[in-house]
């Protein structure tokens, strides 16, 4: 059987993604060994007119961007979603909570005619996506689990609880409990709980599980005296776009 | 001889972020020479408004990946700066600790991966894992050992969890950082007198170009100085952080997102070179035999050799690590909890040397410690004006040669800087208005 062909692209957002991907050193030469990188400007010259796998990263936030995105969907098979920016629109989409003419004359003054922008989207808001890999950066044993899947020919799982479940699995002491903000109660696990385990709140990267309470959330927030306006702007830092229209 | 040139390259490979660059040359006079930088920009400046203190640094350390650690440090100065924070020298020991980490993977990770192919004429690193396997693993090695310096004490390497305003949500272990030092003294210190073994070879065709320049870095009197300074430059002399916005003078121009800089000439270098150019002084041994070894001489004004100023700082970060972790053991670890209760609302700034040269924050906060005003300067940004004079200068010396020639002169010369494109259209530049 030939190795899948594999391109990796990037829109807007950080590369830290990407970066993650050349960060499995004990890894990397044997993921080279099972598929082709045939695309991926980060790290080589050159393009390509088909792949099996498409690993896209950031958010689409330029007309440029929308173009681009339609043209490697053409050529793919598969696409997968990597990192919070392209999955849920990131940080990047905390700028559609403000009227866009007022976010770019902040920026430009009278010349932001010259930069064409739009509201920040995850892929999904433009082309069919069918994997992703969350996390802000995307999650490494997640991005193993989901390659390692679509080369057996799999689809990979996609866990569906909330990271409290892996925080209380890890023994950690309940970040609530020491009096901090903590996102984990609607946000979709998968990471380990890395934040709680290094003495950190979990501040909602990877998304929100399918069915989140988030008014039962804000209410334990409220309890632990945090103002109502915080823990609604914590809950928007990775979650603007999934937060429009819900009620406060 | 070709009086008529006209190169475009779109989004130039090797390295992060989106640029182009554009050369025309009509009947011998040239009319373009430019690096275009067409990275979508963020606007920052709506995400950090209104938001709170412990909030800033998750957000603009999200302006780069590569990047993250340096944006974090930098802006948790400048939040402590502007709220009166103290931090105890046990956290400004873990921060440069930390800074060394990030520094080291993103200098081999430059000389390894994007640069080191154009010296063996391949497209990417990927053909050398079959010519040059022991290379890779090397730099593999290399790399995963600065990184676990990032995950051990920042939680991790890539957008760190730990470093907090005030100090840290958690202390590394003494098992932990003994582990790192062991593998610093037995493995890293053999591949990196490898390395500089392996650059040597390829340190001959590195091209000869001058072109001298401003050159801007921190400086200290007790270090080599990364986690902090005063501003020195080769024109201007030593000057105070607090006066950095003319030491920077930002300005638009059309054809890039990023906005471009300059103090006393057209333009100014910052980055490795820069560092070496003003603080070679401050290198430890290990890191001056290297730079002899690779032909690096003080006040160098070849960009070129802005790769070999990297991999020879290198050297200093992996033998200071040793000496920083040696001396937080003789100290004894503290378990220490982060100072968060501001003494003051005001406004702040922080000045770090992250590896593609020096990065400025600064926060204004409002007495409820919430973000009122913010401003980034990023490294890459103020080399982009630089980038385009180079380019004016080397095309007229390399107009004779074949197009394809002159066309990876110029790749290389972009990609020697290790621009961050990501970094550099931050759009972060703003007094909020009311």
């Amino acid at each position: 059987m030939a190795k899948p062909r594999v391109g990796i692209f990037d829109f807007t957002g950080c590369e830290g993604c990407e970066l993650n991907q050349l960060n499995f050193e004990d890894q990397l030469l044997d993921i080279l060994g099972h598929v082709d990188i045939v695309e991926w400007r980060e790290a080589m010259d050159g393009q390509v007119d088909e792949l099996d796998i498409a690993f896209v990263e950031g958010s689409l936030s330029t007309p440029e961007c929308i173009t681009r995105i339609h043209e490697i969907r053409r050529k793919s098979k598969v696409l997968v979603a990597l990192g919070a920016c392209a999955v849920q629109g990131g940080v990047n989409a905390m700028k559609n909570t403000r009227p866009i003419e007022e976010v770019r004359e902040e920026v430009y003054g009278d010349q932001k005619y010259l930069f064409p922008t739009l509201p920040a989207l995850p892929l999904s808001a433009v082309v069919k996506v069918d994997f992703a890999v969350r996390g802000c950066p995307m999650t490494q044993i997640e991005f193993l689990k989901v390659f390692t899947s679509l080369v057996m020919g799999k689809a990979p799982i996609e866990p569906d609880s909330a990271v409290c479940v892996e925080c209380k699995l890890k023994e950690n002491e309940c970040v609530v409990d020491k009096g901090m903000i903590c996102l984990g109660p609607i946000t979709r696990m998968g990471c380990g709980a890395r934040c709680p385990t290094f003495g950190q709140y979990c501040n909602g990267c990877r998304g929100l599980v399918s069915a989140p309470n988030i008014e039962g959330m804000q209410e334990i927030l409220v309890e632990k005296g945090l103002a109502m306006d915080e823990a609604w702007k914590r809950l928007q830092l990775y979650n603007a776009n999934q937060l429009e229209g819900v009620q406060r | 001889m070709s009086t008529d040139l006209d190169i475009k390259v779109h989004h130039l490979t090797r390295v992060e972020g989106h640029g182009n660059i554009v050369v025309n040359m009509k009947q011998g006079v040239l009319e373009k020479a430019r690096l275009e930088i067409v990275e979508a920009p963020r606007y920052f400046e709506a995400m950090l408004k209104g938001r709170s203190f412990h909030e800033a640094a998750i957000i603009t350390s999200r302006i780069c990946g590569i990047c993250s650690l340096g944006h974090q440090i930098t802006s948790l100065k400048a939040t402590e700066q502007a709220l009166g924070l103290e931090v105890s020298e046990q956290t400004v020991l873990l921060r440069k600790l930390l800074i060394h980490g990030a520094t080291l993977q993103s200098n081999v990770l430059h000389a390894y991966f994007l640069a080191a192919p154009d010296f063996l004429g391949v497209g990417s690193v990927f053909p050398l894992v079959g010519s040059h396997p022991e290379i890779v693993k090397r730099a593999l090695r290399m790399k995963r050992l600065a990184n676990d310096i990032g995950d051990v004490v920042s939680g991790r390497a890539v957008h760190p969890i730990t470093p907090v305003p005030g100090g840290f949500t958690r202390i590394p272990t003494e098992k932990e950082l003994l582990e790192i030092r062991r593998r610093l003294i037995e493995d890293m210190v053999p591949d990196y007198l490898a390395t500089v073994d392996t650059l040597q070879a390829l340190a001959e065709a590195i091209p000869d170009f001058t072109r001298e320049t401003e050159y801007i870095s921190l400086r200290s009197d007790h270090d080599y100085a990364l986690y902090d300074g005063d501003i020195c430059s080769t024109d201007a002399g030593r000057v105070d952080t607090a006066d950095y916005l003319g030491m920077t003078n930002e300005f638009i121009v059309p054809h890039s997102t990023s906005k471009h800089c300059k103090v006393s000439r057209s333009s100014y270098m910052v980055g490795a070179l820069a560092r070496w150019n003003n603080n070679h002084d401050k290198l430890c041994d290990t890191a001056l035999n290297a730079a002899g070894a690779l032909g690096l001489e003080p006040n160098c004004h070849n960009p070129y050799m802005n790769t070999i100023a990297q991999v020879v700082e290198a050297g200093h970060c992996a033998m200071d690590s040793v000496a920083i972790i040696d001396r937080l053991l003789d100290d004894g670890l503290k378990n220490e909890r982060p100072n968060q209760e501001p003494t003051r609302y005001g406004t702040g700034i922080g000045a770090t040397e992250v590896p593609r040269g020096v990065l400025y924050h600064e926060y204004t906060y409002d007495r409820q410690g919430r973000v009122a005003a913010a401003n980034c300067i990023i490294p890459t940004g103020q080399n982009l004006a630089n980038i385009d004079d180079d380019m004016k200068a080397l095309v007229p010396e390399i107009i004779d040669r074949s197009k394809q020639d002159i066309t990876l002169m110029l790749e290389m010369l972009v990609r020697a800087y290790d621009p961050c494109i990501s970094c550099s259209v931050h759009m972060l530049d703003v007094q909020f208005k009311e």
